[in-house]
């Protein structure tokens, strides 16, 4: 395991082999950090919401902080019309930056640096924007690939490249997290592999790297569950307001 | 330093993708489609439950929470803006007693000065009263004695004549004779004294 700076991403099955069908839905250490994430996510707001105090206390203010701070980014990018959909925002926010959050943990698995995992979530966000569009707008939505102003000599190849863009959301959505989060792990892995390899000598220098990547890590995580959420509302928008 | 460092960054780059490209070779295992349908499973059951939770449960009581707290602090707001506006009616109040203690100790004080004025104005017109009278008696009696003085100083001019003759030439002169003299002379010389 330590040699390799992939095997930290290996999945492997935790207890028996469950099949269903000829599905394999073994627990695995994936399975274990997603239960991980999501209790630690309900217990920490279940515990912020419990006591309802005028002056909050110290886990009062996280989980109320955090609820106005999705409130406030959803509310500037898709407007009051996305209200119905902040606990969806908010779940998604809060899963996947505690999934990085978990990640960065030595010898945690970052269930969010498998693009199976931020495909899944991708797709399900743009079925959901695409099916939300057609609701709101009819066929209306179809406009969305019709910028206004356009010269009708460039319409054909602005249209094309508008369906390429919108098709390509959720490739970019996922393959985004997932990538930032395989190459910052593995990056931090390959310098702690030089500090064993380069001794006490010379490994003084991939040690001050790993920890100043260790920070930058804890940022891109942050900013990468933050980057995640605020494209889904911003496609949001698309599908709620249609500006085009 | 700063060059050597920048070797070692070049020489460190060289050994991450030499790394890199070794770890290619072994294969990705986000690629390996083994546990695919598990991660997928576990992903739509965990998240499920979490969402399902936290917008049931947990996110309307934090909403709750915040409203309340909202609601409560314009509640105290407002309440401390009317306790605001009654301790200034109170103050305005306490202004016009102050005032009207004010002007009723001015009146009283204007009261009393007049009193006093018209007490000593009365007791001014009595005693200027009694001093008139005073003066009046006096001059009354200066001009009696003024009115007399005449006569007394020709009396008393007579007799002296009379016992100066009497001394300086030893014989008896009749009165009659000095006092019409001196009658002459006073006459003469009586506007000299009296100034009439």
């Amino acid at each position: 395991m330590a040699a390799n700076p992939m095997s930290q991403f290996d999945v492997y099955r935790i207890g028996p082999e469950i099949k269903v069908g000829a599905f394999d839905i073994s627990f695995t250490n994936a399975s274990l950090f997603m239960i991980i994430s999501t209790v630690s996510i309900l217990l920490i707001f279940n515990l912020g919401s419990k006591k309802n105090s005028i002056l909050p206390n110290k886990i009062q203010l996280l989980a109320e902080l955090s609820y106005t701070f999705v409130a406030k980014m959803i509310s500037d990018t898709a407007g009051s019309k996305a209200k119905p959909y902040f606990a969806f925002i908010f779940s998604l926010f809060m899963f996947v930056l505690f999934c990085n959050m978990f990640g960065m943990i030595p010898y945690t698995f970052t269930v969010t640096s498998h693009i199976i995992v931020t495909f899944v979530l991708a797709a399900f966000i743009f079925i959901g924007v695409t099916v939300i569009g057609f609701i709101k707008h009819g066929f209306g939505y179809l406009k969305l690939f019709v910028p206004s102003g356009v010269p009708a000599v460039l319409l054909p190849l602005i249209v094309v490249i508008e369906i390429i863009s919108y098709l390509s959301r959720p490739i970019s959505l996922s393959v985004r997290l997932f990538a930032n989060m395989m190459a910052g792990h593995t990056m931090m892995k390959v310098f702690g592999g030089f500090v064993i390899s380069l001794g006490i000598v010379g490994g003084w220098l991939p040690l001050s790297f790993s920890v100043a990547l260790t920070g930058l890590e804890i940022l891109v995580a942050f900013l990468q569950a933050y980057v995640f959420a605020i494209l889904t509302c911003i496609y949001l928008n698309d599908a709620l307001n249609l500006h085009h | 330093m700063v060059k050597k460092i920048y070797l070692h960054l070049v020489f460190l780059s060289f050994f991450f993708i030499k790394e890199a490209f070794a770890a290619e070779s072994g294969g990705m295992p986000q690629l390996n489609p083994e546990f695919w349908v598990s991660q997928i499973f576990w992903l739509v059951l965990t998240f499920g439950i979490m969402y399902l939770v936290l917008s049931k449960l947990i996110l309307p009581k934090i909403s709750n929470n915040l409203e309340s707290r909202k609601s409560q602090i314009l509640e105290n707001i407002e309440a401390a803006e009317k306790q605001r506006e009654d301790s200034e009616t109170k103050l305005k109040e306490y202004d016009q007693i102050i005032l009207k203690s004010k002007t009723e100790a001015n009146a009283m004080f204007n009261q009393a000065r007049e009193k006093a004025v018209k007490d000593i104005n009365a007791k001014r017109d009595v005693l200027d009263k009694q001093i008139d009278d005073e003066i009046a008696k006096a001059e009354k009696e200066i001009q009696a004695l003024r009115d007399n003085a005449p006569d007394k100083i020709n009396k008393i001019a007579i007799e002296t004549s009379s016992e100066l003759l009497q001394k300086l030439i030893g014989a008896e002169v009749n009165n009659s004779s000095i006092s019409a003299i001196v009658d002459d002379l006073s006459r003469r010389n009586g506007d000299k004294y009296y100034g009439n």
